[in-house]
């Protein structure tokens, strides 16, 4: 076991748009790529968010050694219960997952 | 080949002179630069204003219209005003009457306009001529007429056609981050798939390449794709930077909606032609039968009034989240009483800042803070509401005790009063698309010319 922000490059979430988050883990190597590939479920991606697996997308970007995931916002951007309006907060608590 | 030159992701973050210059002499066809997105929240499309200071945005834009002026080519910008509403619009084109009238150059300008009537928007619902996006907000007629402000995102058409004005400076309302960079290739017989993805890699400027404040780069449209070549002093681009830009604020990072179809870059090849360029093929446009045009609205919900207080004391730091829920409760119900509101008509929330503040329940980390800062967060149906219930919370945050058989505390208040009022609170209330016939009706073209 190992967090995830010590195995990769960087982690990354953004809004894309208003109503939707996406989260880039840009691993750098192609060995660490096979790690997260293999390593983060969908289903524990959605359990940060306490949301449902079914709603968040994977893309597995092997030229690019990027493992990426976008879901429905937490919260839409700017509504009263949000809690970060670029959604760039996100990455810290996926960095700290353990795979 | 189409060169189309943008000095930096969005006017108002500043550019490199040099490199904007470097741009000049390699002769653009064009200078083209974003005004905004939806990122910096609803309440800036929902006033229908811009977050960036009115002088940065003169003094950059004065640059760009002299460089333009240099080189003889259109200057456009889309999304004008950070929200590309009609008032944002108007604010952009004051500006720029202002500088011609400084530069003393005879100008045309075409004004693009992407603001919606919201009766007619509602019309369009009820005729469903509109139809929901992924996680749309589930709206009626009554949430579209409540927008203060609805926008429809131009696509290359429309802006095509403000160019087609001879236009020396196009200022359109709201635009894809995509549109006023596409649009010229596109008309020029560039390569559509090329043209669009291009567009998607130059959106912001020098964020596709190292050195990515920069700014400036140039991308070159041609008959079978682009090439992008960053313009700084050590800024360069490699086929990792470029495609991996299509990941950036894209939920899809191969498929992107556009008016009129979609750009897939599946196959689109990367590769270095030298130490700063890239170039790209390979990535295809997919035409659609059906031509729409995304809209965003935003609508006041409230009023939202924000105190801060500061928690020093170690007992109240590690028995915080306690301490704010029994605020809360005891301040909610008061609230209740006193004001005679219901408990859905107001919100009040303690985030506690080197707590919880940015995940509140989510959080998984938990450290032992030297202090914690408790920002309270009201919104209220009025101003005056909001702050009456902040004067309820005072209170509460000055001396509230964890239980009844302690001293009673005193907690650090920043300022007198420690509550602010904070304005209208917006939220964004449509993630849709409107179905057209014709592209330009739901905009409108207007040409001015000056001196």
């Amino acid at each position: 076991m190992a967090e995830l922000r010590s195995l990769v490059t960087k982690v990354r979430s953004k809004n894309a748009g208003p109503f939707w988050l996406t989260i880039d883990i840009f691993c750098g190597s192609a060995e660490s790529f096979a790690r997260v590939r293999n390593g983060l479920s969908v289903a524990q991606i959605a359990a940060v968010f306490d949301a449902d697996s079914q709603t968040v997308k994977r893309f597995d970007i092997e030229n690019l050694h990027v493992v990426k995931f976008s879901l429905p916002r937490p919260a839409v951007q700017g509504a009263v219960n949000d809690r970060d309006m670029h959604g760039a907060s996100w990455a810290a608590l996926i960095g700290e997952l353990d795979i | 080949m189409v060169k189309v030159l943008v000095p930096s992701g969005a006017l108002g973050l500043n550019y490199d002179q040099e490199a904007l210059q470097r741009g000049i002499a390699a002769g653009p066809d064009i200078i083209a630069i974003d005004g905004g997105s939806t990122d910096s929240g609803p309440s800036y499309l929902g006033r229908g204003v811009s977050k960036y200071a009115r002088s940065s945005t003169k003094i950059e834009w004065a640059g760009l219209m002299k460089a333009r002026a240099e080189a003889g080519v259109p200057l456009v910008i889309g999304t004008a005003g950070t929200c590309g509403a009609d008032s944002a619009v108007d604010w952009m084109l004051d500006i720029t009457r202002e500088i011609a009238a400084e530069q003393g150059n005879p100008l045309r300008i075409a004004v693009l306009r992407s603001g919606q009537d919201p009766e007619a928007v509602a019309s369009e619902w009820e005729a469903n001529q509109i139809t929901p996006l992924g996680n749309a907000p589930d709206i009626d007629a009554g949430t579209i007429r409540s927008c203060s402000n609805i926008v429809a995102l131009a696509g290359a058409e429309q802006i095509a056609a403000a160019l087609e004005t001879g236009a020396d400076i196009v200022i359109a309302g709201r635009t894809t981050d995509t549109a006023i960079l596409a649009a010229l290739p596109l008309m020029k017989g560039c390569h559509a798939g090329g043209a669009w993805h291009g567009a998607k890699i130059g959106e912001c400027g020098a964020l596709c390449a190292t050195n990515p404040q920069s700014g400036v780069i140039m991308i070159d449209f041609d008959d079978a794709g682009f090439t992008v070549t960053p313009l700084a002093d050590g800024a360069h681009a490699s086929p990792h930077t470029v495609s991996a830009h299509m990941l950036y604020e894209n939920s899809d990072p191969f498929i992107l909606f556009e008016p009129g179809g979609h750009l897939d870059v599946t196959d689109a090849e990367y590769t270095s032609i030298d130490a700063r360029s890239v170039r790209v093929t390979g990535s295809e446009w997919v035409p659609s039968d059906d031509y729409t045009v995304k809209l965003e609205g935003a609508r006041a919900v409230g009023y939202r009034s924000v105190a801060i207080a500061l928690l020093r004391d170690q007992h109240y730091v590690q028995n915080a989240p306690a301490w704010a829920e029994d605020i809360v409760a005891k301040c909610s119900a008061k609230v209740m009483d006193r004001m005679e509101l219901s408990a859905d008509a107001f919100t009040l929330e303690l985030r506690l800042i080197g707590h919880s503040a940015s995940f509140g329940k989510l959080e998984k980390r938990k450290a032992d803070p030297v202090e914690i800062g408790v920002v309270a967060i009201i919104t209220a149906p009025t101003e005056a509401q909001a702050g009456e219930i902040g004067k309820m919370l005072n209170p509460y945050l000055l001396h509230h005790p964890l239980t009844q058989e302690e001293e009673q505390p005193t907690f650090a208040f920043l300022f007198s009063p420690p509550e602010m009022a904070h304005g209208v609170v917006y939220e964004f209330a449509m993630n849709h698309v409107l179905h057209l016939a014709d592209p330009m009706s739901a905009f409108r073209l207007e040409v001015i010319d000056i001196g």
